[in-house]
């Protein structure tokens, strides 16, 4: 069994990427992306990986890169966040429509104005619809496991569409924890190089991702989507995860169930608060609340079946964004919402929105978000919406 | 959290305290336990106050937010007193490990802190060792004379990795402190 190892989580992303030998990297340093790629670079500069880094002038021209890396058939990596990957929105349609597998760490960083170069989603929700596979993690480990998985995902001739690894900036990004690193015969034993099969070649000249008038656009997007919501890309997800933990000892599923059973009110929740949230939800069963949590690991393609699947028992169901749509419902909580629209007993759904611009979520907010969970199971509640810990 | 210890680190930016916690953690990691490590994050100014946070305990960690209930706090910077009430939040049965010229019941007259002290001239040790006033590496030294939350011999190579070629006299620094700290029972 491999030792645990103090790594900073960057430096373990950097690691994993390193383990997978990728051919490519193209990126633009930004916080709290910043020690990605410098460690990336710094392992290219001094031997220990060989690969391209191409030192990019923005992040436009990072995603550029790695879309004509990722062509050739080579395996790309690329990290961004905040307003980098903003800055890059425009390209990062390109890769699922021309079906493009790369791998990119987005190290979750609010949106200015005001600048902040703290950690939310606001970030990952505002790429939500760009047709990559997306998942979010919880910690060091899960960080490091799910660059290997990406990569495994997004290259199998079943799916080839590129996947963003979600972590929050700086409660993942910067901190220092144990990491079990894997032996590198187990990272290629998980992680074999398939051939792309378009890849393109001087000797077989093609034009990829041409212009598309009104005849047939509509055809190509539908075909697009119906292969990221296939059955056959879902089970390359799944198995994926599977041969995952058969060989390194951990197993993840799309979403992820804490202490749910008998539990009347259930807490969602994203990314790096859950482990936090767990905390208050162990507290809460102490006193003898029926509370439990599902924490979204899959987030595109949306696993529609295993969340009604989790709260299809539940009364009340808590869900935490860490962004806000102005004038609308927070993102994670509209999905979960409509997720459940049909259902014949559906469980009544609110909206916390918490830990915008790096404000931390403590265990005691989440208690008093599960106590309110609870009033409402007694007294029903006329609001819908509340931002957690916010100043009037 | 049951059977984890919560550190808070405070200094300024550039003397280090950043880095004694990163130490702490591979210290701790390195000697089997879990540990979590991390700044108060932000753009770091020289000279500003700044935090970092250490949690130490024998199962994985699952709270990330900062350390607001400290069972120990280290002080690197005497000055901050002024500016930080560095006891904030301090747990029942608590120590403050502070870097000052005065005596632990100067401290307590002076501030009004009843929880146990932990003094020692980590400046002085820094100029007399390092030639600098960087108490980091000094302080640690101290911290592990308050508490033992790793062993002192554990600290001696992430020390001497971080530190290359002045390792040895941060690591000299280290044990000096540890030696120069002087525990006061809180009242």
């Amino acid at each position: 069994m491999a030792k645990r190892t103090p790594l900073e989580v960057s430096v373990a992303v950097a690691e994993a990427a390193k383990m997978a030998d990728v051919d490519v990297v193209a990126a633009y340093p930004i916080t709290p992306q910043t020690h990605i790629v410098e460690t990336l670079a710094e392992m290219v500069a001094n031997g220990e990986l060989n690969a391209n880094y191409i030192p990019v002038e923005s992040e436009h021209s990072a995603m550029s890169a790695c879309l004509g890396s990722s062509a050739t058939g080579a395996r790309t990596f690329t990290s961004s966040a905040g307003q980098g990957l903003e800055l890059m929105h425009e390209t990062l349609y390109i890769g699922p429509s021309s079906r493009l597998p790369m791998v990119m760490s987005v190290c979750n960083r609010a949106l200015s104005g005001p600048l902040s170069v703290w950690g939310d989603h606001s970030d990952a929700m505002a790429v939500r619809d760009t047709g990559w596979i997306q998942v979010f993690v919880e910690n060091g480990q899960q960080a490091f496991d799910h660059i290997l998985w990406a990569f495994r995902v997004s290259e199998d001739h079943q799916v080839l569409f590129p996947v963003m690894v979600h972590h929050d900036g700086f409660h993942l990004t910067h901190v220092i924890e144990p990491i079990t690193l894997p032996e590198q015969e187990e990272v290629d034993r998980f992680l074999p190089k398939p051939r792309y099969p378009y890849a393109l070649h001087p000797d077989n000249p093609v034009s990829m991702g041409c212009y598309a008038p009104p005849f047939i656009y509509s055809e190509i997007k539908r075909a697009q989507d119906e292969a990221f919501r296939s059955p056959e890309v879902k089970q390359s997800i799944l198995k994926a995860w599977e041969d995952f933990g058969n060989i390194f000892g951990r197993y993840y599923m799309p979403v992820e169930a804490y202490r749910t059973e008998g539990a009347k009110v259930l807490l969602v929740t994203m990314g790096s608060f859950s482990e936090t949230a767990m905390v208050a939800v162990d507290n809460k069963r102490d006193e003898g609340k029926d509370v439990g949590i599902i924490r979204l690991r899959l987030w595109r393609p949306f696993p529609y079946e295993e969340v009604r699947d989790l709260v299809k028992d539940a009364d009340i169901v808590l869900v935490l964004d860490r962004c806000i749509s102005p004038g609308a419902q927070a993102p994670v909580y509209s999905e979960i919402r409509s997720c459940l629209y049909q259902e014949e007993n559906r469980p009544q759904v609110f909206s916390f929105t918490g830990g915008l611009g790096g404000r931390d979520i403590v265990v005691d907010d989440f208690e008093q978000m599960i106590d309110k969970g609870f009033e409402m199971l007694q007294n029903g509640s006329e609001k819908e919406f509340e931002i957690i810990g916010v100043r009037e | 959290m049951n059977g984890t210890t919560e550190i808070r680190w405070h200094g300024r930016g550039g003397q280090g305290a950043v880095t004694s916690s990163e130490l702490v953690s591979y210290a701790a990691i390195n000697e089997g336990k879990y540990a979590l490590s991390f700044p108060s994050f932000g753009p770091e100014r020289r000279g500003a106050p700044v935090l970092a946070f250490n949690r130490i305990g024998e199962e994985h960690i699952r709270i990330r937010a900062e350390v607001t209930e400290p069972d120990i706090v280290v002080v690197l910077d005497p000055r901050l007193f002024r500016v930080v009430n560095v006891a904030s939040g301090l747990k029942p049965g608590g120590i403050v490990i502070v870097n000052t010229k005065k005596s632990a019941q100067q401290l307590r007259d002076e501030f009004g802190f009843d929880s146990t002290l932990g003094a020692v001239n980590a400046t002085r040790i820094a100029w007399d060792i390092l030639k600098v006033p960087i108490t980091n590496t000094a302080m640690l030294g101290a911290l592990v004379k308050g508490r033992e939350v790793v062993k002192l011999d554990s600290l001696i190579e992430p020390v001497k990795d971080r530190f290359g070629r002045i390792g040895d006299i941060n690591v000299e620094a280290l044990k000096k402190a540890y030696e120069e700290t002087v525990i006061s029972e809180g009242t």
